[in-house]
């Protein structure tokens, strides 16, 4: 075990190192200087010399890398090119709005879809059924972006409700915050709930079927106990393999959901970066990004590992 | 407890009943008129120091509401006093003269004196300066200050905009003590102070309750940046922001001009939409190939197209609400016939292919694809090139390789653009530069508004660049509110008399 994770981990660290090689290299033959992007059409030769040697653009290129790459080994992100910040700092306020989001969304979903599979489930074939694959036809068809438009419009311009984009800050208070972050939420929980009510239904179908349940049901236990107690638990595997692979999705989401509602967090941060060829703030992203999608996946097999010892005996 | 489908279902409804409660926390009555402000800006500023970077957002925040200049330019683009409440120029134009307010302080409680005044133009001037403007600075010789409320600046040449330009973002009074930390916590002298910036989504100033002018009507205001058009709209119609300013919607301006919770204004600004043109590059560097292109143009149809009507033409690079404008947009009247006949004499009877280059602005991107279909009509053959800001600054702007480009110049009286000889228009012109010289040394306003009279008839008879039409300065906003400015003499967004009705 110890070797299967010293190799996990090994793994885990050239991928990083080659991120920040790719990363950095794309962002060297991207045109752009973000010192010119801040001084704009009037700026003068002297103006941008200057400027370049603060922001420390006139070094050579490998120079760069090293002092850039040396810094995040040693944990340290840099400092904004545009504004004049720690990126740990922005990336920080950033992640204080993405990943609340992607986790009310996570648990939206959850607590829309398992009653809604089971439902679906306990009323295969009847009006309760064709209710759910209906709402769930239409959740896995309509993007986040649709639903996230048409939220604006009914509960933002009609009702107003909730306001139609922006985030208060958590300075603001707890309130208004999540005010902000309730329709964003939804719209990136309703097509994942569709997906995960769908799994839902099918598995406690499959596990109805089953020996133990029919045992169950034999000896008198009431339906919906039955439902619950025998065939959820035996259900949630299924159910919770596909709510694993939904968070890589939550994030992603998160960026275009971030876009309708104006939302300040990371995907925000990484595209105006972009546009400002900001490029310390858009390497340390980026390399965060890639560290994340890999350290998920290094946890998922050691969770398959752990569960099934099979892979691990070969090691 | 029997847990039934039923109950299930229970859950819900109960969910339902969550979401609708959270939402009342939105409601409120408001009876008394509003002391605070909410003003929608489409793009966020990097930083807050207008010192320190060209981006027009940073003055929309800043300018007038929290830093001040020596003199302020109103909303009808008018010196008025700024930090400095009485000036007085020399005879000869090169000593000024400065009084400052006595009883002027930073919003750390510090007093705001001539040290600071000298600082701050020591500093924009200085060698390693970062002023996106520094050549605003370049005629000051020497900066005294014989008393804490007394500047004197002494040029070294006459410059006829020094008053102006001095009344700038660019040049607001900054003290020694904030300067470096400005970029995240400004300090300045004005009516508003700092209160908390949410990264990618607002800033909030605060009423300086120490300010020692008139105090503004408006107790707090935030910016909210929204660069969607779609989510532009939503936000003025859910009420999330009170006035949308530079609003380019323009497609959804009916729909707010039949509303009467809603008020359009629709105002001037100093960008001259231009189709700039690479003179030094073949066949541009043709006058007469630069003519055909004027002729081919229709400005009316492209003003319907991309203002959707809401913005005046113009026949040379200057605002026709200036003083000093002279209205050339006959010269060139739209005739693809007389257009391919001046083709035909340069020596392109079948026309020739070329590239445009567009940057990002909507005002770009659509205007570009009228521009290219017009030129197809008398045979010139524009291949579209989408650009982002970064790669148009280093490639058109700074690299000077590109044949057409569309954009818009909006720093105000730039006119001087065309005197200078590494710009990226490649545009040479003695006649022009000995005029720029004279006016640059001229003090008398008669003699000026004739000087760019002249400038600007140079420039069309060169036909320099395809002159196409002023961006209008659209501010959308909800019926009660006044104060704001209608026109954009200068880049800000001035709230210091905003009030509600």
């Amino acid at each position: 075990m110890l070797a299967f994770l010293l190799r996990r981990l090994f793994g885990l660290i050239v991928t990083a190192w080659l991120a920040t090689v790719v990363v950095f290299a794309v962002l060297q033959l991207v045109p752009g200087d973000p010192a010119l992007l801040m001084l704009g059409v009037d700026a003068r030769p002297d103006t941008l010399a200057a400027l370049r040697a603060q922001m420390g653009l006139d070094l050579p290129v490998l120079a760069r890398y090293l002092h850039w790459a040396g810094g995040l080994a040693g944990g340290d992100l840099g400092v904004s090119l545009t504004y004049g910040r720690p990126v740990a700092g922005l990336v920080a306020e950033r992640l204080a709005v993405t990943l609340p989001l992607a986790l009310l969304a996570l648990a939206v979903s959850t607590a829309l879809a398992i009653p809604l599979g089971l439902l679906a489930a306990a009323r295969r074939g009847r009006g309760g059924d064709w209710a759910v694959l209906g709402f769930t036809q239409l959740g896995v068809s309509m993007p986040s972006f649709w639903i996230a438009i048409l939220l604006i419009l009914v509960f933002s311009l009609t009702l107003h409700w909730f306001p139609a984009g922006g985030f208060p800050g958590w300075g603001g208070g707890l309130g208004p915050a999540l005010h902000a972050l309730v329709l964003p939420a939804l719209a990136l929980a309703l097509p994942e709930a569709a997906i995960l009510a769908r799994v839902t239904r099918t598995a406690v179908l499959d596990t109805l079927g089953e020996d133990h349940v029919r045992t169950a049901r034999a000896k008198g236990v009431g339906r919906a106990a039955v439902l619950l107690r025998h065939a959820l638990p035996n259900a949630l595997i299924p159910v919770a393999t596909v709510l694993g692979l939904q968070i890589s999705f939550l994030v992603a989401g998160a960026v275009v959901v971030e876009n309708v509602f104006t939302l300040p967090g990371l995907g925000r941060l990484l595209y105006q970066a972009i546009g400002q060829r900001d490029l310390i703030v858009v390497q340390g992203v980026v390399v965060l990004l890639a560290l994340f999608v890999v350290a998920v996946n290094a946890l998922v097999d050691i969770a398959c590992a752990l569960a099934d010892p099979r892979p691990r005996g070969e090691a | 407890m029997p847990i039934t489908p039923q109950r299930l279902a229970l859950t819900a409804a109960t969910a339902t009943a969550v979401f609708a409660a959270l939402a009342l926390t939105a409601g409120s009555g408001r009876a008394q008129p509003r002391t605070d402000l909410v003003v929608g800006m489409q793009l966020e500023p990097p930083h807050l120091d207008p010192t320190a970077g060209a981006a027009g957002a940073i003055k929309e925040v800043t300018y007038a509401n929290l830093f001040e200049p020596l003199l302020r330019v109103d909303g009808d683009g008018r010196l008025v006093p700024g930090l400095a409440e009485r000036w007085s120029v020399s005879e000869d134009g090169l000593t000024y003269r400065f009084s400052l307010r006595p009883h002027a302080k930073f919003h750390d409680g510090t007093t705001a004196d001539s040290a600071d005044v000298k600082f701050t133009l020591d500093r924009a001037r200085a060698a390693d300066s970062v002023n996106a403007q520094k050549a605003y600075f370049a005629p000051i010789a020497t900066v005294e200050t014989p008393d804490p409320q007394t500047v004197v600046v002494t040029l070294s040449r006459p410059d006829g905009l020094f008053l102006f330009h001095m009344a700038s973002g660019d040049a607001v009074i900054v003290a020694p003590e904030s300067a470096a930390t400005n970029k995240q916590k400004p300090v300045g002298t004005g009516p508003f102070r700092f209160e908390r910036w949410v990264a990618g989504d607002r800033v909030v100033l605060a009423r300086n309750p120490d300010y020692d002018g008139p105090a503004p009507r408006i107790d707090r205001v935030s910016f909210r940046f929204i660069s969607d058009p779609a989510a532009q709209v939503a936000a003025l119609k859910a009420g999330d922001v009170d006035a949308f300013t530079l609003f380019s919607t323009y497609e959804a301006l009916p729909e707010f001009r039949n509303d009467p919770a809603f008020a359009v204004t629709v105002g001037t600004t100093e960008g001259e939409t231009i189709l700039s043109t690479n003179n030094a590059r073949k066949p541009f560097d043709d006058v007469r190939v630069r003519r055909a292109m004027a002729h081919a143009i229709d400005r009316g149809t492209l003003i319907e197209g991309v203002l959707y009507g809401n913005g005046v033409a113009i026949g040379s690079h200057f605002p026709p609400h200036r003083q000093g404008y002279v209205d050339l947009t006959g010269m060139y009247p739209y005739d693809p016939a007389k257009a391919r006949a001046l083709l035909a004499e340069a020596g392109y009877p079948n026309g020739f292919d070329t590239t445009l280059a567009l940057p990002p602005p909507p005002y770009a991107r659509r205007g570009g694809e009228l521009v290219a279909a017009m030129l197809a009509e008398v045979g010139i053959r524009a291949r579209i090139e989408p650009m982002e800001w970064a790669a148009w600054l280093e490639k058109v702007f700074k690299g000077k390789d590109y044949d057409l480009t569309m954009i818009a110049h909006t720093e105000p009286l730039d006119i001087d653009i065309y005197a200078r000889p590494d710009y990226y228009f490649n545009y040479r012109s003695a006649r022009f530069t000995a005029l720029n010289d004279e006016l640059n040394r001229t003090q008398d306003q008669a003699r000026r508004d004739a000087l760019y009279g002249e400038e600007q008839r140079v420039l069309a008879e060169d036909a320099v660049n395809g002159f196409l039409f002023m961006l209008p300065s659209v501010t959308v906003q909800k019926a009660g509110l006044t104060g704001l400015w209608v026109n954009r003499p200068v880049q800000a967004n001035d709230v210091t008399a905003a009030a509600w009705k």
